[in-house]
């Protein structure tokens, strides 16, 4: 039997495969011929033959029939043996498998050898692999070496009880004693791995924090040493000693001083010392600083020290190194909550970054920059903001889009700018805003209501560009459902459309392949509605009534329905405009009357921005105060007014005043109200000042005060508020509860 | 560190350290997507990305990239001196390192970066403490051959 061709020789071989077939040929002949080998229990060549089994492995190939032969190499006492049966062992055994355990009896013994490079791979093989109960078996022998003088397996003794400690936490007490020197050891090695060591205890046990807290003053000790200490060749890394060990002490040092004063206290000095003198030239420098500044800003720090490490950050923005601008973004993220003011500092850097080639950058300064619009810069920062959303990747668009509505909620100048705002984000990036943004968006248009014709325009206009972007159509449709009377009355400082032209906008919606069912429900509903604000009623009822043959059942429906008020409830169809007008205005006031009354601050557009906490009472209680929430509508020369106030001191009750007045020179006879309401919302009327079917004299006012009341849990009528068109209406209450003036 | 992956600009892999129990099968379907989003990177990009919920630091190096995915708490810029370091390592021991030597030396590559990192954390700081390690771990290795016939010091 010829001795197996070596590895070298076998790669050389695999290599000149020109296709995959080609490859996996060779490699089937040579597994075959290493698994006779195995089987002849060849001792000579087994190391080679694993060796070339791990080649084999590494290109894809399955090799677990070499397991065995690993564990015979490990029990060799060859040491060219025991490396690659170690190394097998590392790349093929893995815990899940009984196999493993058999090496433990092996590596025990390695443990103890007297060589010192066979205990190394013993210890370097349990401390990669080792599951929990070959550690709870070897427990013992890793704590006899983290006490040896020979720094040589002192260091890997105490990576390796990291591991232990990881896999087998009650295991941690064990090592306590062994840990009591380790600090004054002069070896780095040996230094780098106990403050390892220590970093992991102090991580996973309160008790132990508190106990090594006491070691502070000699980590402090040691880095200053190694800070001031002139050039040592052997660990200076472009002119830093040992920085590897610097991080590390760092990190320690964040741990212990972390909600401690007096630790805190204790390492200001050093902290300010590394931040000022640590050269930043090179990326190793850099990587000192970063540490320093993430441990300055989650300890006990004085306000000086803190500034220092924003500035750092600041500085590092600038860098022209990307890794390091990106380690900065991040880093203020985390900062930015609880130092605002020295961040806002940066903010022009910050807002610059947005224009970065690199995503993982980008992604952070569009982050970094919604935390920091306030009041103040939000009229700059909005235009850098929506200058990023027209140009940035897709990926971004929705969380941006996103972050400008809350931005522009939170702190609109003005109601204006605010619908302008909205505008340009439906318009830039309309397919990608979130799909509750839309009856947000429609509650935001209805509570300005000063606004409504400037809007209801922009929004026309907009359609008349554009009608592929679904949210923006949605919104569009409803605003001229609802706003219609607006758009053609003259009250828009440019041209206005005529009704006709508006009606074949709507329609064209209804047939474009671009429009989602959704959209076409939308702009269904916004066509019935305008039945009552135009006058081209023939036109309107032709297109219902199409659509009550539609093949989309959502579409069908309404159809029908809205078909059947033409017919059946022709008289009833303006009052059907009030009463859906007072639901939907209802809606509203119950989600405000949810706002207050609930424990959470409900944010009205879900993103993944952190908000801020919440002075819950007063901000929202003003919220109410500046609100003119109420409707109008004037049907047949009836003006209605609606006005909401919360009543006291019940909160959850709802005080919806009705002003009607009597525009026509006749009088108006039979005056009767009534209400259809979702059942969830139980409603009290009363009248003031008249009594049910007097005449409401020629130009004559009165009112009557309704009260409504819900107990209900919000969720239910925020998902009604959402709909907020006729179906709801009929739905949800179907004409059952409507109540009379007496009752 | 979760574990460090080597592999060249067409996606071959040669070497694989994992610091965390995985089947072989989840190493796999780590090291395709992994090597995918990498080599999908320009070079413009920053070193770092992050990938399901770890952070992944990458250098390239000649045809080489170096791969490693480190913690949350892990700081980025330390690692990237870490996989400098494995480079110079290398370099020394081979004199002028390519990817031919670590294709063909594939198990010497492994020996070194064991005796640089153990658990995913740097043993030694010191380069000069490693290389002598080393040295003396294939000394061993070629004198114990001595003792059977026709062992060339290169038994692999």
């Amino acid at each position: 039997m010829p001795a197996p061709i070596r590895l070298r020789e076998l790669i050389r071989t695999i290599r000149t495969a020109r296709t995959q077939a080609e490859e996996r040929e060779m490699i089937q002949k040579e597994c075959a011929a290493i698994r006779s080998s195995f089987r002849e229990e060849d001792n000579t060549y087994r190391c080679r033959n694993v060796a070339k089994l791990l080649y084999m492995h590494m290109l894809g190939y399955p090799a677990h029939f070499g397991q065995l032969e690993c564990l015979k190499l490990i029990a060799s006492q060859k040491f060219t043996d025991k490396r690659i049966g170690y190394l097998g062992a590392m790349l093929l055994l893995d815990e899940r498998q009984d196999v493993h355990l058999l090496m433990t009896n092996c590596i025990k013994n390695d443990l103890n050898h007297s060589t010192q490079y066979v205990q190394g791979l013993a210890l370097c093989t349990l401390g990669c692999m080792g599951s929990s109960e070959m550690c709870r078996d070897l427990a013992g022998e890793v704590e006899k070496l983290l006490k040896t003088s020979n720094s040589y397996l002192r260091k890997k003794a105490a990576l390796c009880a990291v591991h232990v400690i990881r896999k087998v936490p009650e295991l941690m007490e064990m090592f306590l004693p062994a840990t009591k020197n380790l600090l004054s050891e002069k070896n780095h090695g040996v230094l780098h791995t106990s403050v390892v060591l220590l970093t992991e205890m102090c991580e996973r046990s309160p008790d132990m924090l508190l106990h090594f807290r006491k070691l502070v003053p000699q980590l402090v000790r040691i880095l200053k040493n190694l800070i001031m200490s002139g050039y040592s060749p052997e660990h200076d890394v472009s002119g830093i000693s040992d920085p590897f060990l610097q991080v590390r002490i760092l990190r320690l040092l964040r741990i212990l001083g972390r909600s401690d004063d007096d630790s805190s206290e204790a390492m200001n000095d050093i902290l300010a010392q590394v931040a000022t003198n640590t050269e930043t030239s090179k990326n190793v420098g850099n990587a000192i600083l970063y540490e320093t500044v993430l441990t300055i800003m989650d300890i006990k720090s004085e306000s000086g020290l803190r500034v220092l490490a924003i500035n750092i950050l600041g500085r590092f923005l600038l860098n022209n190194d990307k890794n390091i601008r990106y380690v900065a973004l991040t880093s203020l993220l985390k900062t930015v909550q609880t130092d605002h003011n020295a961040v806002q500092r940066h903010r022009s850097t910050i807002v610059d970054c947005l224009k970065d080639l690199d995503v993982s950058i980008k992604r952070r300064a569009m982050e970094l920059s919604f935390a920091l619009v306030n009041g103040n810069n939000i009229r700059g920062m909005m235009k850098e903001l929506l200058y990023f959303l027209d140009s940035c990747d897709p990926e971004f668009k929705a969380d941006c889009a996103s972050g400008v509505f809350l931005a522009a909620e939170k702190y609109a100048p003005s109601k204006r700018w605010h619908i302008d705002t909205i505008m340009r984000v439906l318009t830039t990036a309309g397919s990608y805003v979130r799909d509750d943004s839309v009856p947000n968006l429609i509650q935001l248009i209805t509570n300005s209501v000063e606004m409504h014709a400037y809007t209801v325009q922009r929004l026309y206009k907009a359609l008349l560009d554009d009608i592929s972007q679904q949210p923006l159509v949605q919104v569009s449709s409803w605003c001229i459902g609802e706003y219609g009377d607006l758009l053609v009355s003259g009250q828009c400082e440019e041209e206005e459309p005529i009704q006709d032209e508006v009606l074949d906008v709507l329609e064209g919606l209804l047939v474009s392949n671009l429009s989602t069912p959704v959209t076409r429900g939308y702009s269904l509903t916004a066509i019935m509605k305008l039945s009552t604000r135009f006058s081209s009623i023939n036109r309107i009822k032709k297109v219902v009534s199409i659509y009550g043959s539609s093949i989309d059942v959502e579409l069908q429906q309404r159809a029908v329905e809205y078909n059947a008020l033409f017919k059946k409830y022709d008289h009833m169809r303006f009052n059907l405009h009030v009463l859906y007008d007072l639901v939907s205005l209802l809606f509203q006031a119950n989600d405000l009357l949810d706002l207050l009354g609930g424990n959470d601050v409900v944010p009205v557009i879900q993103t993944t921005l952190p908000t801020k906490p919440a002075s819950a009472g007063g901000e929202l209680l003003d919220l109410l105060g500046d609100l003119s929430l109420s409707g109008r509508t004037t049907v047949n020369g009836l003006k209605i007014e609606f006005t909401f106030e919360r009543a006291n001191p019940n909160p959850n009750i709802a005080v919806i005043t009705i002003h009607a007045t009597n525009t026509t020179e006749a009088d108006m006879t039979e005056f009767v109200f009534q209400a259809a309401v979702p059942k969830v919302i139980t409603l009290g009327m009363s009248l003031s000042h008249r009594a049910p079917a007097t005449p409401v004299a020629g130009r004559a006012q009165c009112a009557l005060t309704k009260v409504a009341r819900y107990s209900v849990s919000s969720g239910t009528l925020v998902r009604l508020a959402s709909g907020l068109d006729v179906r709801c209406v009929k739905k949800q209450c179907g004409w059952l509860g409507c109540v009379s003036e007496d009752a | 560190m979760q574990f460090m992956l080597l592999f060249s600009r067409q996606g071959k892999l040669r070497l694989q350290k994992w610091y965390v129990p995985l089947s072989d099968k989840e190493k796999k379907k780590i090291t395709r997507e992994l090597v995918q989003t990498v080599l999908a990177r320009k070079p413009k990009m920053c070193s770092f990305l992050e990938w399901r919920d770890l952070k992944v630091v990458y250098k390239r190096y000649a045809s080489l990239y170096f791969c490693c995915a480190i913690e949350n708490q892990d700081n980025e810029l330390i690692t990237l001196e870490i996989i400098h370091r494995y480079v110079e390592l290398l370099d020394k021991y081979f004199g002028s390192v390519c990817e031919l030597d670590i294709i063909f030396n594939f198990e010497k590559a492994y020996f070194i970066l064991d005796e640089f990192l153990l658990g995913g954390e740097a043993q030694d700081t010191s380069k000069k403490n490693v290389l002598k390690a080393i040295e003396q771990a294939d000394l061993l290795q070629e004198c114990c051959m001595t003792d059977t016939v026709s062992q060339s010091f290169s038994m692999v």
